[in-house]
């Protein structure tokens, strides 16, 4: 089995678990609901006002959503010591962390797909005609999310207090990724396009995601024996 | 030895700093535009570079510790980032002292101070960590990673707040500029060869500290095995 196939095959056991258990998946999609009711109590804002902030609303909802995801990536390990049976199989390190990493991206991505139109109703937001510069939006930021996540996740797995530890090390190294999110969400519903000066935001998404994957996959090995 | 070395770092850059506040304070004009209150630029600016300098050594000798496993590089870095974050603590609060008597307010989010703000948080999360974990190895592979993906954080940071436009009411640096009058110079450089001395005698203090923790902590272990 190759590397590759490992990965696909590990991603594919996470989304199998999760689709039969749910446990993460509906936790962080009515999450990410209670977020977005919560809010609409937080400000009262005018059309314009809220068009402003919709890109910050929405990456705010998706960055927690995305935390309890991740949080739970290798804390499924756990019991019965499955991740000492992971690290001990022939699977490379990286090819588990790419496996793990790629059913978060697809289980977030999905929480995002739903919450998304829930988004647009209740707050009057016209996302449909820029869905596609979106949803290319949408994939850039939740990859740099998963790949940073899971390395944490891994990182974490151990630790006292892990559910907390987990966002307040996470947030702070994706305040970059989700500043350009935002401002380039915010953009999109506000009919304009990812080009001009919105292209700057779109290169800093595709160099997080590879600056911080290559550096998960180069220290991987030290975080699983961890 | 060791203890002498540490009191001469110490005692050299406490009288470096004595000397220093003698010329900043009673020999340096006042500025023409900002009044006494410029004089905080002598901590402020030391203090931010100081703080980068330690971030850098302690990103190194992570990085040596994941190469060689040994722990004096793992004291090492836990005492560069916690001089390291007391300095940009030091550099925010002076910082804000000025904003409060030039802008009229304690704090804005410009540029540079949401930076300083983000890298200060970014190792909050690395001292937080460590004390959650028990285990020394899993401590350090632990810190260490956090420590490179911190490092390699600031950058990305540094770009996505550029891209905001925000408004950059922060004063153009005047090392960058060579605004900076020429009689200021000595009082600044000697600032910062302060700065650096009693940042040494910290980490040295705090090192130690660090060596004597985990030699109680094996004889206690020992014990516990008897």
């Amino acid at each position: 089995m190759t590397g590759w196939s490992a990965a696909l095959a590990i991603a594919r056991k996470d989304l199998q678990t999760e689709l039969r258990t749910k446990e993460s998946i509906n936790a962080s999609a009515s999450f990410a609901l209670v977020i977005l009711v919560l809010f609409s109590f937080a400000f009262d804002l005018g059309r314009e006002e809220l068009l402003e902030i919709s890109g910050g609303l929405l990456w705010l909802v998706y960055s927690f959503a995305g935390a309890l995801i991740v949080n739970r990536s290798f804390a499924r390990e756990l019991p019965n010591d499955c991740l000492d049976v992971l690290i001990a199989s022939p699977a490379p390190g990286w090819a588990i962390f790419l496996g793990k990493a790629l059913s978060c991206f697809l289980l977030l991505m999905a929480v995002e797909l739903i919450s998304l139109p829930v988004f647009g109703i209740f707050y009057n937001v016209q996302w449909t005609g820029a869905f596609f510069s979106l949803l290319l939006v949408i994939a850039l930021a939740t990859w740099g999310i998963t790949v940073v996540g899971a390395a944490f996740s891994a990182v974490t797995v151990n630790v006292r207090l892990r559910e907390l530890m987990l966002p307040v090390l996470l947030y702070p190294i994706l305040i970059p990724l989700l500043s350009a999110a935002m401002e380039l969400t915010t953009a999109l519903v506000n009919g304009e396009g990812l080009g001009g000066d919105n292209s700057a935001g779109v290169r800093l998404l595709v160099g997080f995601d590879v600056i911080f994957t290559s550096l998960a996959i180069y220290l991987v090995d030290f975080i699983l024996v961890v | 030895m060791r203890e002498k070395l540490i009191l001469s770092l110490a005692a050299l850059g406490t009288l470096l700093l004595v000397w220093d506040f003698n010329t900043i304070f009673l020999h340096l004009p006042d500025e023409a535009l900002q009044g006494a209150i410029y004089r905080i630029i002598f901590i402020h600016v030391p203090a931010a570079i100081g703080a980068y300098v330690f971030y850098s050594v302690a990103v190194i000798t992570s990085a040596m510790f994941l190469v060689k496993k040994d722990f004096k590089y793992d004291s090492l870095a836990v005492a560069c980032v916690e001089v390291g974050a007391t300095f940009t603590l030091v550099n925010l609060v002076t910082g804000s002292i000025w904003g409060r008597i030039i802008w009229g307010i304690w704090w804005t989010w410009d540029a540079r101070l949401t930076t300083q703000l983000i890298c200060f948080l970014l190792y909050l999360g690395y001292l937080l960590l460590r004390p959650a974990v028990t285990e020394p190895t899993q401590r350090a592979t632990m810190s260490a990673i956090l420590a490179i993906f911190a490092f390699a954080d600031i950058p990305i940071v540094v770009m996505a707040i550029r891209l905001k436009n925000v408004r950059t009411q922060h004063p153009q640096p005047v090392l960058e500029t060579g605004g900076l009058d020429p009689s200021f110079w000595p009082p600044l450089l000697i600032s910062f060869a302060a700065v650096l001395l009693i940042g040494t005698a910290l980490v040295l203090v705090r090192l130690h500290q660090e060596t004597s923790r985990r030699e109680i902590d094996y004889l206690r272990r020992e014990l516990h095995a008897l």
